[in-house]
């Protein structure tokens, strides 16, 4: 018998891989590199800040309660952006992809649109909305419409034709057909135009608030850069790119679980 | 009389395919003519939202006094640096991230973690290490079109089957032969996506971090309208940036089409 067979697995030696081991590797050499060239003094003075010094910054931001403030009305102005952008994609992508007419005749305006920079309207939502939390949900609201609403679209024209025949055959007015038939099959691509919709969301209040805001994450790195608090403005920087990730890892599951791309 | 009937059926389908995208230009140019009259009737201020035909009026200012052909090329000179260097090395790093299949297994996630990373936040920061000029927005967009090179360059290559590698191998092709004439037409349609997708993602990071920095070319012109409240202009240069990047876009999408082989 091999020996391999008689230690119980739990007892079995665990080796670290050697992908574990080449990116443990590789992110101490960058902690190397970042600290050498800390030190080197190359880059203006605080420029590179010692990693020592982000994290007790990092440390010292998470502690503050101005900070909880300032995330606080970020995630308020994320989650309204999204379920404003969300409703209006999934009603216009429903639209599109139902009539193939209306489909063929506006479909082409929103697939072009949809890769333009949205943070050149930003002056116009500023009119319109004012400096406050207004202009950024619109913002936000503006970026996430198009993914939800092209995914909508394409999701809708694949769904099975027979089911659509059943629905008209027991005669379902139209908000029983969306109920009961596209709304169900419309659940892998609303999640993934939920997970698209959501980075660009974030990234569309973030970048609103950096440009002209005076609450939210974004205004926190402005004033930091603005004051040269070079750690504080690492450490602000971390949390935001935090908080994306945790938005896309948390959307990312969801969408596993129905089934999305 | 069946030469007819076949005429008149032709012409009908040609009329059912061109009504769609005829209907929308006339929804669109009901929409505009709409926002005309809203204006004129003073329903909406000209102060928030000037009316078409105002803006419209507003181009030869923009191209004589603000210089928006000039700025056009700054962008577009911009764009091209970063996504030329993005194309460069995200084809290099793709094939590497490929070739080493350790690489490929430690790195990729990496790789694509960067993709999903709203950079353009840390622009900040490359204002404080780079300064306020063409090489913050170069660099920055250059970081934001690699990870696409990248990731569908590797995609490529990893998509090529094996069968048709080993049949290079038995006509005794070299491993530089089995790369040119095997391996990079089998991953072009891929990669070709890939560059079109950098292209985009380059353009988009140009426009916004020159509005955002204030510096340089279509970016900054809206930024610097809106700043002394040239509204008829600033709404023109909005309209000539949507544009640009629609035919941008529509342009790459058709050179794509033309490059993959058929």
């Amino acid at each position: 018998m091999d020996q391999a067979e008689v230690i119980p697995r739990r007892l079995a030696p665990h080796f670290p891989s050697s992908v574990l081991v080449i990116r443990l590797a590789t992110l101490l050499c960058l902690w190397a590199a970042w600290e050498a060239l800390a030190a080197s003094g190359l880059l203006y003075q605080g420029v590179i800040p010692s990693s020592f010094r982000v994290g007790a910054a990092l440390a010292k931001l998470l502690a503050s309660g101005d900070f909880y403030y300032n995330l606080e009305f970020t995630l308020f102005e994320v989650l309204a952006s999204l379920a404003l952008g969300v409703s209006a994609g999934l009603v216009a992508g429903l639209a599109l992809g139902a009539s193939v007419f209306a489909g063929k005749a506006f479909e082409p305006y929103l697939h072009y649109l949809a890769p333009t920079p949205k943070i050149v309207f930003l002056p116009i939502l500023l009119v319109l909305f004012g400096v406050d939390a207004g202009s950024k949900i619109a913002m936000g609201t503006l970026s996430c419409f198009f993914p939800m609403a092209l995914s909508v679209a394409t999701g809708v024209r694949q769904i099975d034709p027979v089911l659509l025949r059943v629905g008209r055959s027991f005669n379902l007015n139209v908000v029983q057909t969306i109920r009961k038939i596209y709304l169900p099959s419309l659940v892998a691509p609303i999640a993934t135009g939920l997970k698209l919709g959501l980075g660009v969301a974030i990234i569309g209040c973030l970048l609103a608030e950096l440009k002209m805001s005076n609450r939210g994450l974004g205004f926190l790195v402005m004033q930091y850069y603005s004051q040269f608090r070079i750690p504080e403005l690492y450490a602000a920087l971390i949390v935001a790119f935090a908080v994306a990730a945790l938005g896309n890892l948390l959307i990312g599951r969801l969408v596993r679980r129905r089934g999305g791309g | 009389m069946e030469a007819r009937l076949l005429a008149v059926s032709a012409g009908g389908r040609l009329l059912r395919r061109a009504l769609p995208p005829l209907a929308g230009f006339a929804a669109l140019l009901v929409l505009l003519a709409c926002w005309q009259a809203a204006v004129a009737l003073g329903w909406v201020s000209e102060l928030i939202a000037p009316a078409p035909a105002t803006i419209g009026a507003s181009f030869p200012q923009l191209i004589e006094d603000e210089g928006l052909i000039a700025r056009f090329l700054q962008t577009f000179a911009e764009a091209f640096a970063a996504a030329g260097l993005a194309v460069l090395v995200g084809t290099s790093l793709g094939w590497w991230l490929h070739a080493k299949p350790w690489a490929g297994r430690a790195y990729e996630s990496w790789v694509a973690t960067f993709a999903a990373a709203p950079l353009v936040l840390i622009y900040p920061l490359f204002l404080v290490i780079f300064g306020r000029n063409s090489g913050t927005i170069i660099v920055m967009s250059f970081l934001t079109g690699l990870p696409a090179v990248a990731l569908k360059t590797k995609e490529g290559l990893d998509g090529i089957r094996r069968v048709h590698i080993h049949v290079g191998r038995s006509f005794r092709l070299t491993q530089s032969q089995i790369f040119w004439k095997i391996m990079l037409p089998g991953a072009i349609p891929t990669i070709c996506n890939g560059v079109r997708l950098g292209l985009i993602y380059a353009l988009i990071s140009v426009v916004g971090v020159e509005f955002l920095i204030n510096f340089g070319g279509l970016g900054e012109l809206i930024d610097d309208l809106a700043q002394r409240w040239e509204i008829p202009m600033e709404f023109g240069a909005i309209f000539f940036v949507v544009l640009t990047s629609v035919c941008f876009f529509y342009l790459t999408e058709k050179l794509e089409r033309w490059i993959r082989p058929k």
